[in-house]
């Protein structure tokens, strides 16, 4: 960084693409942003990590008592609080960090007016910080499966790191369209909640694949998060899955990141102005 | 290379039309799904609006020799800001070009980013991380700025138990131990107490007589000229006059303050918000009864000001205020100031004037500056109320020395006692 830099400020073209070179020198802010947010996050709550296992643990109770007792959904032969808990794991990652995220632009309106840095560190901070729910939440998967005495997979170790992958790959996707749709469209932010609720109904975690009608089952593969749960779920208890369901995610999840990418950047020039 | 900053033709256009841009996605929609003929009304009705587009800055161009330190000057809304921004790469220009050799580091406030749940040694780290600084960059200067905030024992504290002068101290010292080779600055002095304020000032002329290249935006006349050997003057976004700061400074004064007259006051008194205990009326300065802004030191001067109370309201008093033009406050009385205790202030209509005495003010411009609140509850303005007044010499200070232009903000007759012996 010493030595003679020179540093052109001019009006920039709307199709420009990601300066990669640029997102790497800022990678320590993206580092303190995270940081900031994990510590605050657990300082301010006061259950602070709880909080990450209490929310899933809940769902899965409610859905145990609702789903599994009362309407008797199937779940693939796995006791259905395990099967709701391992499908809420992927899940509530998802839907903490697409509502996080869609919300990280506006949300950070006093650094933008103030600081220049890439805006594109913002949705993709707020999405690392609620990957720690995730993994204190998984953890809690252990004790679980103690008490059901169900020993997990050993593929689970290739598996549950990969579809991880895919996921932070899905959600960095959409958090980076939803950031830059939100600050142009005030309203929005009020559906996103709304339409996430709405989607995980849509995705197999309280009932199984195996359960959707033929006629049906494409329409849900569709779904990127179908093949995220089954793939997280079935690879933990050893059961089989379709492959194919996931890397309909990952190919729908880097046409996300890479047309979310053009239209944040487009933004982006303007988004001081607007925001 | 001889030039730090090079900036040529920089332009920025704001577009003020509310139907410009749809801000919510239902606008929007509602208007792709309209009809063709509706669409074309919108397109009229857009066109309609260039003409309320804001030329924030145009065509300005400027350089900034290596080692220098100039001030950007102005009103309100003259384009400083914007020009601030774009320096500082938080919005782009619609046109124009600048070059920055060297390490820049921008300063739009102090504390960017500070969170107060995090400790003095979190916050310390997260913004020298936001400003610009490398994590080894922020260990090796740590201590140095603990330092000079003088906060040691309360490093590990969450911030939002910090006094505000502690949270200043802090902050500021941060953003003081960036050591870029230019640096970009807006009106961070203008925070904090006198002595902090102080303080700031001698770090920054450091900064400036280190060789590094300084910008600095500011209100504050004084600082201006200590700091900065050059100064650029914006008016309606485009550059008046660059030159040497003492020239510009004293240039820009004169102008703004033969700006802003009587009807000025009438239309910002009307314009403010309603207060549930009081409105005010007019406010008027006179001599011998006759209303003027043009005052003679050897008359009293009377401001007069008219309001009605809705309510009968303890504590409520006018403030009035008597400013030079760097902005320094000369005077402040408050009207029941000298009553044992805050007295009960009666509904009804009221005319209050005070009186400045004969041979009591310099001649030179002046701001007053009148303020209506309620002792310990709030300022019943939203702003204070400004008005320039421009005195001339006609009494008899000085009298026997009349090319004499005293430095003094005010020239009150003193008794002088002469023996001879």
């Amino acid at each position: 960084m010493r030595g003679e830099s020179t540093l052109v400020i001019e009006p920039s073209s709307p199709w420009r693409g990601v300066d990669v070179a640029e997102l790497w020198r800022y990678r320590e802010l993206l580092y303190f942003l995270v940081w900031r947010d994990v510590k605050v996050r657990y300082k301010q709550t006061i259950l602070g990590m709880a909080w990450a296992i209490v929310q899933p643990l809940m769902a899965m109770i409610i859905f145990a008592f609702f789903f599994g007792r009362i309407a008797k959904l199937p779940s693939d032969g796995i006791p259905y609080p395990l099967f709701a808990y391992a499908g809420l794991l992927p899940w509530t990652f998802f839907a903490s960090a697409v509502n996080s995220g869609s919300m990280s632009l506006v949300g950070s309106t006093h650094l933008i007016t103030k600081v220049y840095f890439p805006r594109l560190l913002l949705p993709l901070a707020a999405v690392a910080t609620v990957l720690f729910d995730f993994f204190i939440a998984l953890l809690m998967l252990i004790p679980l499966m103690i008490w059901k005495r169900i020993v997990p997979s050993p593929l689970a170790l290739v598996w549950v790191p990969l579809v991880m992958i895919v996921t932070l790959l899905l959600v960095a996707g959409i958090s980076i369209w939803l950031s830059a749709l939100v600050a142009r469209f005030r309203d929005l932010r009020h559906v996103i909640p709304f339409a996430v609720q709405i989607w995980m109904f849509a995705t197999p975690i309280v009932y199984p694949l195996s359960f959707v009608p033929p006629r049906w089952r494409a329409l849900v593969i569709a779904n990127p998060m179908t093949g995220i749960v089954e793939t997280f779920r079935a690879s933990i208890f050893g059961r089989p899955f379709a492959v194919e369901a996931l890397v309909i995610a990952l190919v729908i999840a880097l046409v996300l990141i890479a047309t979310g990418s053009i239209y944040f950047r487009r933004l982006e020039r303007m988004v001081a102005d607007v925001i | 290379m001889d030039h730090a900053v090079r900036a040529e033709g920089i332009s920025k256009l704001y577009r003020i039309g509310a139907m410009r841009d749809p801000r919510t996605l239902r606008e929007t929609l509602i208007d792709a799904l309209a009809s063709p003929f509706r669409r074309g009304e919108w397109r009229r009705a857009r066109e309609r609006e260039e003409d309320r587009d804001l030329w924030a800055l145009r065509d300005i161009s400027f350089e900034v020799r290596r080692g220098e330190a100039i001030a950007i000057i102005g009103q309100n809304g003259a384009g400083k800001s914007t020009l601030l921004k774009i320096l500082s790469r938080i919005t782009e220009p619609t046109s124009g070009r600048i070059e920055l050799h060297g390490r820049v580091s921008s300063l739009l406030e102090v504390g960017t980013g500070f969170h107060p749940e995090l400790t003095g040694r979190e916050n310390i780290q997260l913004n020298g991380a936001i400003l610009g600084m490398t994590r080894r960059e922020i260990r090796e200067r740590f201590d140095d700025i603990v330092g000079f905030a003088e906060v040691e024992r309360f490093i590990d504290t969450p911030v939002k138990y910090f006094s505000s002068g502690m949270y200043m101290r802090l902050a500021f010292a941060v953003a003081a131990h960036l050591e870029p080779e230019i640096l970009v600055v807006d009106e961070v002095l203008a925070v904090g107490d006198a002595a902090f304020q102080a303080k700031c000032l001698r770090k920054m002329s450091d900064v400036a007589s280190h060789g590094r290249t300084v910008l600095f935006v500011s209100h504050n006349m004084p600082a201006v000229k200590s700091l900065c050997q050059t100064a650029i003057w914006l008016r309606e976004g485009v550059v008046v006059e660059r030159g040497e700061s003492d020239a510009v400074v004293a240039r820009y004064l004169q102008h703004s303050t033969s700006r802003a007259g009587r009807e000025d006051v009438a239309r910002v008194i009307a314009a403010f918000p309603p207060d549930p205990a009081m409105r005010l009326l007019s406010i008027r300065t006179l001599q011998r009864g006759m209303e003027t802004t043009n005052v003679l030191n050897g008359e009293p001067l009377e401001i007069e000001v008219e309001f009605e109370m809705f309510a009968a309201t303890l504590g409520f008093h006018l403030t009035l205020q008597l400013l030079d033009l760097e902005e320094t406050i000369v005077l402040e009385s408050i009207h029941n100031g000298d009553s044992e205790r805050p007295p009960l202030v009666a509904e009804g209509r009221y005319v209050i004037s005070a009186i400045i005495p004969e041979n009591f003010l310099a001649a030179r411009p002046y701001q007053l500056r009148i303020d209506a609140g309620i002792a310990n509850v709030r300022s019943c303005l939203p702003e204070k109320v400004r008005l320039n007044i421009d005195v001339q010499q006609s009494g008899i200070v000085n009298r026997a020395y009349p090319g004499y232009a005293t430095p003094a903000r005010i020239a009150p007759l003193l008794e002088w006692i002469v023996r001879k012996e």
